[in-house]
């Protein structure tokens, strides 16, 4: 059991921690709905939804400090469900850092090494070893109030992961940061998770930030479950309306289903994989802002568009065009060139096979 | 400019001027007071002697006055440490509607005079009282409680309990809520969360609160009073007969003066050794 707990074990790997059923209820009211996920050892899984979705009371359940109305959460094949949370040895990282504030770092760190009656010396080699992997070497001595926010997430993280646990559990670290700061410490915390090969759940309701360092995410809504897959994936295949514009920026459009091709009005219609047994249905696509491109003069033009309004990104152009489709959002490089002008007409282009039809046909609204 | 420096001192004039009045002119007519002669059939005559501390500190029985209001004071103070701290607690743990309704509860003594609350522990622990009723009732000898330091201690205790929730609530309250949690997750049991991680972040509000505690019980007038009786003297008791009973103005001021000293003493002493590390570690 405890070989198998340590990283570079890859016994049982694919169904390491297991979620099975899980469900919580405050009175009537349901925080969590049979949520079933299986994560592999030394995965990353972000759970990832608006506020009151869910995600909080998952991990909280999973950290032992609430206890599940219905289900089972199985560790490397052995049920915690009914374990207290000092029992469960989990590595926590709290949405507040939650630092013992009349503690140095040092001693932040090496508390959960102390609960678990580690020898001195080797109490302080670890912290030591760890302090170094988070670059706090030099702020060992001092105190939470003496640091800055980012530093202090770097305790927090190595306070959680210096007692190796089989499982951390991150609760939106990053959301206390700036912008910039939570940008580099994405990419630091994803570096360390790879270094150490300790098994994540992350919650997040950043969408860039789930989509940039998870190996896996899971989006969820109203206590449910929305969609699990890789970043990738979720992005350009999602086939509901939530995940669509949870994750990403989208143009819902009605259509037509019409000899196996779909309608979108009059003279427009798209050739992709019309949805079988829905002859004469409507049903609702979705593409992409960034699918949808200005045809040159070698591309064949398939909309007329007026251009509304213009935002410039840095990196991004994004108009707001009007169309006998309606509003649609159209997002491109900034490649240097002179961008488009404000009530100018353009005509787009675009690959028929980035339209995706939602799953619920009769929701347009 | 010149108003500018003005404005300070005439916004603080007031207060500066009750303080003058209420508290430095009485305190300099005391001091002066206490070093006056005194004799026992004329009352005070001219002259400065330092006779009055002479007497104190030579004869037994003040040093017996003093060493029980210390015992009683410092009792008092544990006991409220040992009721208030986990009531405190118990109480920042509270939901909404119940958390004001027992904070009310607890501040409740205060709104009612202490003389009437000294009267009410004479009824409880009297003779004829609450308590030896039911000791009667269940076949139990009768105590005598009232008139013994046991009875001051007991009431000061119950007047003195809010002056220790209070602070150590307000510490309660500055906690973060997922500092208990971080401590669990990381393998603390429940008794080394409270050892480790609460108890060493609300030391500055029980230490304020002992010595809240301390110096109200130290100078307590109507609780040994009135529950204590004529027999357990403490020295406010003591400083009243000295004034009302013996007429001996000098003793009584000089005693109230070595009761304000040592009070004083006992704050600073206990402010250096222990705030001052916990002020180091936890940051003004």
């Amino acid at each position: 059991m405890n070989d198998s707990n340590s990283p570079t074990n890859p016994v049982n790997s694919t169904d390491y921690l297991s979620l099975q059923g899980l469900s919580k209820s405050y009175g009537k009211v349901l925080a969590l709905s049979d949520f079933n996920l299986t994560v592999a050892q030394g995965e990353f899984i972000s759970l990832l939804g608006p506020s009151g979705c869910g995600k909080t009371t998952t991990l909280q359940l999973l950290a032992g400090f609430i206890q599940p109305t219905a289900g089972d959460m199985l560790l490397n094949g052995q049920s915690i469900t009914h374990l207290p949370p000092n029992a469960r040895g989990l590595g926590i990282v709290f949405q507040s850092y939650a630092l013992f504030p009349h503690m140095t770092v040092r001693e932040n760190v090496s508390f959960g090494l102390e609960m678990r009656q580690i020898a001195m010396q080797e109490r302080n080699e670890r912290v030591k070893r760890i302090l170094s992997l988070v670059q706090l070497d030099a702020y060992a001595d001092r105190y939470p109030r003496d640091l800055s926010g980012g530093q202090r997430q770097r305790v927090a993280l190595a306070r959680a992961i210096v007692i190796e646990p089989p499982v951390l559990l991150l609760d939106e670290p990053l959301s206390n940061l700036d912008a910039k700061l939570r940008e580099a410490m994405q990419f630091e915390l994803r570096r360390i998770q790879r270094k150490l090969g300790t098994t994540t759940l992350m919650v997040t309701h950043d969408q860039a930030e789930a989509l940039s360092i998870s190996d896996r995410v899971v989006v969820m809504d109203s206590g449910r479950i929305q969609q699990i897959d890789a970043p990738h994936a979720l992005y350009e295949s999602s086939d509901s309306k939530f995940v669509s514009t949870f994750v990403g920026k989208t143009n819902f459009l009605a259509a037509t289903v019409q000899a196996g091709a779909l309608q979108l009005s009059s003279n427009v219609q798209v050739q992709t994989h019309a949805p079988m047994g829905l002859e004469g249905n409507k049903v609702t696509l979705s593409i992409r802002p960034e699918k949808l491109k200005f045809a040159n003069t070698s591309d064949t033009p398939k909309l007329q568009v007026q251009i509304k309004e213009r935002f410039f990104l840095g990196n991004l152009w994004l108009y707001r065009v009007d169309s006998e489709l309606g509003e649609l959002e159209v997002s491109c490089i900034n490649d240097g060139t002179a961008p488009k002008h404000e009530s100018s007409v353009e005509h787009l282009t675009w690959d028929d096979a980035h339209f995706k039809v939602m799953s619920a046909p009769e929701a347009l609204k | 400019m010149i108003q500018h420096t003005r404005t300070p001192y005439l916004l603080s004039a007031p207060a500066l001027g009750l303080f003058g009045l209420m508290v430095l002119f009485p305190f300099l007519l005391t001091l002066f007071l206490s070093f006056q002669r005194f004799d026992h059939q004329v009352g005070i005559v001219p002259g400065y002697t330092l006779d009055v501390y002479k007497h104190i500190v030579n004869d037994p029985f003040y040093w017996e006055v003093f060493g029980r209001t210390a015992w009683v004071s410092l009792t008092t103070t544990v006991l409220c440490v040992l009721i208030g701290a986990p009531e405190a607690y118990v109480l920042s743990r509270m939901r909404a509607p119940w958390r004001s309704f027992f904070l009310v509860v607890i501040l409740s003594p205060l709104l009612i005079s202490v003389v009437v609350r000294a009267f009410g522990w004479s009824l409880v622990l009297g003779p004829a009282g609450l308590l030896n009723s039911f000791l009667q009732g269940i076949g139990l000898e009768r105590v005598r409680i009232l008139y013994t330091p046991t009875a001051v201690v007991i009431a000061l205790v119950h007047v003195m309990l809010p002056f220790m929730v209070i602070p150590v609530w307000t510490s309660l309250q500055k906690l973060d809520p997922q500092i208990e949690n971080a401590a669990l997750s990381l393998g603390a049991t429940k008794f080394q969360v409270w050892r480790r991680v609460v108890l060493p972040q609300i030391t500055p509000g029980l230490l304020s609160g002992a010595l809240i505690v301390f110096a109200l019980s130290a100078s307590a007038f109507a609780i040994p009073g009135l529950v204590g009786g004529r027999r357990v003297k403490m020295v406010a008791t003591l400083i009243y007969d000295e004034y009302l009973h013996e007429l001996n103005w000098p003793l009584g001021a000089a005693i109230a003066l070595i009761l304000l000293v040592v009070n004083l003493l006992v704050m600073y002493v206990t402010q250096t050794l222990v705030e001052g590390r916990y002020a180091r570690r936890m940051g003004s």
